[in-house]
């Protein structure tokens, strides 16, 4: 029987979200095509906690591969260990969550299986028993079909796309032996530093506040977090182009075609005109709310509900209002 | 020292977008091409590397048409000292380009090999790390803040709320993302010289592309929107319908 693997992720002993989500994407194709599911864990020892987890996500099958020097990325570690499993296990797809450490982690084990990759995809169909992946280009200026012509087709799935599903079934954990040690892993993370813990990255958060130049400086900042904070902590910040080239936001914040393309259930656009290049980073979220002086600027034409005036009465109000909502 | 900057000619990221009438490309008639963004900034990482070390020699490499070599003179009028156009034209296959990039730089025995963390157009964010393997190179994917200093390079590399300092011993591979520096532009002195700088022309070995384009569209139109209203006044509205009509509260 044809097999898909879910590569899920965990960082400081916490499996993330995406990992339930590439379960989910996998067994919608696997239930098209008759194929199992299995997923993989590759972490620090303990990781095998995480197996009933992925289990009830949907996993027929858990290979966990454990390591000391695993407490941190190891991208060579990491790609080593991957790629001996999929090449033994010679599964039908790979799909990798398109996360920091998947955009970084799935090229590597790809090219060293000397196979092709289609990266952040945001749709997954099987047609006549191929599998065909939609994705966006030119930051979501347009969408690309395509299909992999290989045996084991690699592709990474944009987080927060694919809705995870439970499975009253649980996965057998099977052990996934590590290729190599520290000394065969050249590029090593030394350290990692959190600059808001607990906070969720944009690319990966369902609500997104964003800010643009329109706010007129970093000191006006704390109504957009004000209303973040008030949105509860499955809402991350955001930031439009003028804003992080003006310095005002750190670029990891950026939405557009030279930031990212993010689709999160709700996204409030404030104080931002909407150039090309951020409408196409930020169309495809469920519902958009605009706020705007101008009432020709073209974030509008996107916007499900907009309203026209100054950011600065407006977002106070917004959040007491949201806040008055949440108390009762 | 010697750096590898890999770059590509993109679409500039304000152009409007206009899908060919067979379906499967992107009309260039009405595209402003540039060199991607970021490949921009690789570029400018490897001359202040050079600058630092008070030597060296910078080779841009691309995979493209012909054209593409107006992108490599901007690059070498940015300061680069030899371009290298492998005439092909790169799909979504990353590993194809990929492969095509180490044949030509695997024999160049480089200290460091830049590339832009993406490429603007596919957005595929693959080639650099794909190469890297393919030279068995260690590689920094998605750095900034780069140094390298005795024999290896040390980066940082913003994470889901965090940044993961990584490091690793040269030559490396990293691909580079916006920096807190802009690349510089070239006075007219420069674009004149560059003309004059050797750009060498062969074919790309790209090898047959196994990703094969199905179709292209546009991003789905979203459905009309209204304004609720203007100013302070128009909040509670806002939220009932936030609330209710969408269900997003």
């Amino acid at each position: 029987m044809p097999a898909i693997l879910a590569v899920a992720e965990q960082r400081d002993g916490s499996l993330r979200a995406v990992s339930r989500e590439m379960i989910s994407a996998a067994h919608s194709i696997a239930t098209a095509l008759g194929a199992d599911v299995h997923a993989a864990l590759v972490g620090p020892p303990g990781a095998e906690a995480h197996a009933d987890a992925l289990g009830h996500a949907g996993a027929a099958a858990v290979h966990v591969a454990t390591h000391e020097a695993f407490v941190r990325y190891s991208p060579d570690g990491f790609a080593a260990t991957l790629a001996d499993h999929i090449r033994a296990a010679g599964y039908w797809a790979v799909f990798f969550p398109a996360s920091a450490m998947g955009k970084d982690l799935a090229p590597r084990v790809a090219a060293r299986l000397r196979l092709p990759l289609v990266t952040d995809a945001t749709a997954l169909e099987l047609e006549a028993g191929e599998l065909v992946v939609t994705r966006p280009i030119l930051a979501g200026r347009a969408f690309a079909r395509v299909a992999l012509e290989a045996d084991t087709r690699i592709v990474s799935l944009r987080p927060n796309v694919f809705a995870p599903h439970d499975e009253p079934a649980s996965g057998t954990l099977n052990s996934m032996p590590v290729n190599g040690s520290p000394a065969d892993w050249k590029t090593v993370v030394t350290d990692v530093s959190s600059d808001a813990a607990g906070q969720l990255d944009v690319a990966e958060a369902p609500v997104i506040v964003a800010g643009g130049r329109g706010m007129k400086g970093p000191e006006n900042w704390n109504l957009l977090e004000d209303l973040r904070n008030a949105l509860g902590p499955k809402a991350a910040m955001g930031a439009s182009r003028a804003v992080v080239d003006a310095g005002w936001r750190p670029h990891a914040e950026q939405v557009g075609q030279t930031g990212k393309t993010v689709s999160p259930r709700l996204y409030f656009a404030v104080a931002i005109s909407g150039a090309m290049q951020h409408l196409a980073g930020m169309r495809s979220s469920g519902t958009i709310v605009a706020i705007n002086k101008d009432a020709d600027a073209p974030i509008f034409k996107v916007a499900d509900y907009g309203i026209v005036g100054d950011a600065m009465e407006i977002l106070p109000r917004l959040t007491a209002e949201i806040r008055k909502l949440q108390s009762t | 020292m010697k750096i590898i900057v890999c770059m590509k000619r993109v679409p500039d990221t304000e152009s409007r977008i206009r899908i060919g009438d067979d379906g499967v490309s992107i009309d260039p008639r009405a595209i402003k091409f540039v060199m991607e963004p970021y490949g921009e900034y690789a570029l400018e990482t490897a001359l202040r590397i050079r600058e630092a070390a008070g030597g060296g020699e910078v080779v841009l490499v691309t995979v493209g048409d012909s054209i593409s070599a107006e992108q490599l003179r901007s690059g070498l009028a940015m300061g680069a000292d030899r371009a290298i156009l492998l005439k092909g034209s790169p799909g979504f296959d990353g590993f194809a380009t990929a492969s095509a990039l180490a044949a030509e730089i695997g024999p160049l025995g480089a200290d460091l090999v830049l590339t832009g963390m993406k490429a603007t157009d596919d957005d595929q964010q693959q080639v650099g790390p794909m190469l890297a393997e393919l030279l068995s190179l260690p590689c920094i994917t998605v750095a900034t803040d780069i140094q390298v200093s005795a024999g290896r390079v040390r980066a940082n590399r913003e994470v889901e709320g965090g940044v993961e300092h990584v490091e690793a011993p040269t030559p490396a591979v990293v691909t580079v993302t916006k920096a807190d520096f802009e690349p510089r532009l070239p006075k007219l002195q420069a674009i004149m010289a560059a003309k004059r700088k050797p750009l060498e022309e062969k074919d790309a070995q790209l090898g047959p592309s196994r990703i094969r384009l199905i179709g292209l569209a546009y991003p789905p139109e979203r459905p009309p929107g209204r304004i609720v209203g203007a100013g302070a006044d128009a909040v509670p509205e806002l939220v009932r319908l936030l609330r209710t009509e969408a269900k997003a509260l």
